[in-house]
């Protein structure tokens, strides 16, 4: 049966209650704005790219403690990395939420990330969790596509 | 809804209704289920069960159409099942009665086809703050379609309306007032007799939307004087897919058919169609006879409760509810109104209502978290989300402690 505890864990609930990055960036080179329609979370994420980095990201909104905390924890998770490697992030983060959750998911790459393995015994939050990341993907592909057409 | 003032009526026996109802006796996540969605949708008693069943063991058939038995019965159940619901609702002529999927399809076959006939350029909506999407989304349609607009009458604070604002707001654009009779999202139960003469004083004919008052009461739609009235018959003990839209019969007559189809025709060429005399002109098609048929089984279940108990039980639930939630640190109410239904809206401090309702789940208990199809009543009040209590009356007082207990326990992890 899905533990609460494995949900909610301590470092979940501390980046709800202080979100890191959680800022507006005037000289953003993207952002994009996510929301779960169903259920009202709604989320802005500024990113500033520099080459092919993330030189610093930020967000802005509202929502339960998953999509809060998912947020938070994602913009320090891909501050000042290559493009490429917070798509790789994004990929391994989708994979591990949406795993079956009767299996020991792959963690490996994900660091601090980890902790929202216990979601996925969770299926009607798994979206919560994957807003912020959805949207930061948005951004992403948006300036590859950009890039790409130029 | 009934205002009556009830002598000390006769104690509601909660434990007796709850045996009517199989799945309070099944268990959710390993514990008791709780079931506080009521708003949502109710649960449905065995008659209701068992008349859907039989129906398709022993009496299906296609109805209206052929001569065989079966045909004959199941088309004087569809009948008798519209007899019922009309005598219920203090219908005298069963022909105003419609049967449509639910309140959302009513109020979407008014302002089709009477708002379509009736709602010009210029003209002008009536609603109010406390909407439902429901009757908001099929009037903007028709308010674009025909250049008219929608008019809000606001509320205050507590979730009431303000009267004065709604006699300033019917102009001589007004072409129809509709609102909510209890509000879903609030439970404000809203002075519908009040609101309705307004209207008429004014020659403004009016629609109501029922669907969270016909849970929590009587209603007797012609002494009320509303000109539409919806409600759903999942909301009131009966089946999804069948609801009820109770119309004035002159309004009815006039109106052109909202879907065409068969059952709605009187004859058909390719040059030319007539159309069935209401109720059929507003019945194309196959209806949901099963569907009806346990909506008939519903209506004879509440006209057989003592409403004044059930209102008196409901109140206690109301008042308990409030009294606990509020004990739990941090936790604010959203609707106050002076009258108001068993329904209880909140919020609490550093914790959205999703988190809320995932943590309550894991108790056994149902409630519904998010904005409750009601997006402005949520802009209103400055939050994302609500937690709703929602109760009907075979919830418990052991309901709301399970409850109470689970919020303290969401209280302990976010700290």
């Amino acid at each position: 049966m899905a533990d609460l505890s494995d949900l909610y864990q301590q470092i979940i609930i501390e980046h709800n209650r202080s979100p890191r990055n959680f800022k507006v960036l005037p000289d953003a080179t993207g952002t994009a704005e996510g929301d779960n329609p169903l259920c009202g979370d709604r989320i802005i994420v500024y990113v500033k790219l520099d080459g092919d980095s993330v030189a610093d990201i930020g967000f802005q909104g509202k929502g339960c403690a998953i999509s809060q905390a998912s947020a938070s924890l994602m913009t320090g998770a891909v501050k000042g990395k290559p493009v490429a490697e917070a798509e790789r992030l994004f990929q391994a983060f989708h994979a591990m939420v949406t795993s079956d959750p009767t299996k020991t998911p792959d963690t490996s790459a994900l660091g601090k990330l980890a902790a929202f393995a216990g979601v996925r015994q969770f299926p009607a939050r798994v979206k919560c969790a994957n807003l912020a990341w959805h949207t930061l993907h948005a951004i992403l592909a948006r300036s590859a596509e950009s890039v790409s057409t130029e | 809804m009934s205002v009556r003032a009830a002598p000390a009526p006769a104690r509601f026996d909660a434990a007796r209704v709850r045996r009517d109802f199989p799945i309070l006796g099944t268990r959710v996540r390993g514990r008791p289920l709780v079931y506080l969605d009521n708003a949502a949708t109710s649960q449905k008693p065995l008659a209701v069960i068992e008349a859907t069943d039989r129906y398709y063991r022993e009496q299906n058939a296609n109805i209206h159409r052929a001569v065989h038995f079966l045909s004959e019965q199941a088309s004087h159940l569809y009948e008798g099942a519209r007899a019922k619901v009309a005598t219920y609702l203090g219908v005298a002529d069963a022909r105003r009665v419609i049967f449509v999927r639910g309140a959302t399809e009513a109020i979407n076959l008014v302002a089709s086809s009477w708002g379509r006939m009736s709602v010009g350029a210029g003209d002008e909506v009536l609603v109010t703050a406390m909407e439902h999407h429901a009757n908001i989304v099929p009037w903007q349609l028709v308010c674009e379609e025909k250049g008219a607009r929608l008019v809000v009458i606001p509320m205050d604070r507590t979730g009431t309306l303000l009267l004065g604002e709604a006699e300033r707001l019917f102009s001589p654009r007004t072409r129809i007032l509709a609102f909510p009779q209890v509000s879903n999202s609030l439970g404000t139960i809203n002075p519908a007799a009040e609101l309705i003469a307004m209207a008429h004083a004014r020659g403004v004919p009016v629609l109501v939307d029922g669907a969270q008052a016909v849970p929590h009461g009587r209603v007797d739609v012609d002494a009320l004087d509303a000109d539409f009235y919806a409600i759903s018959g999942h909301k009131m003990f009966g089946p999804t897919g069948v609801g009820v839209l109770v119309g004035r019969a002159d309004l009815l007559e006039a109106m052109p058919p909202y879907q065409g189809g068969g059952d709605m025709i009187h004859s058909v060429s390719f040059a030319k169609t007539t159309y069935a005399p209401i109720p059929g002109k507003f019945e194309a098609g196959t209806p949901d006879i099963a569907g009806v048929v346990g909506l008939g089984a519903a209506v004879d279940y509440l006209a057989a409760l003592d409403w004044d108990a059930v209102a008196a039980h409901e109140a206690d639930l109301l008042a308990d509810t409030v009294e606990q939630i509020c004990d739990v640190p941090g936790v604010t109410l959203i609707g106050t109104a002076a009258h108001k239904a068993a329904v209880v809206s909140f919020v609490m401090d550093g914790v959205h209502a999703h988190d809320i309702g995932t943590i309550v789940d894991q108790e056994g208990i149902a409630v519904r978290t998010g904005h409750h199809c009601t997006q402005p009543v949520m802009d209103f009040f400055g939050v994302p989300a609500t937690t709703r209590a929602s109760f009907a009356l075979y919830n418990t007082r052991e309901d709301i402690a399970a409850l109470a207990a689970a919020l303290h326990k969401v209280r302990k992890v976010f700290g």
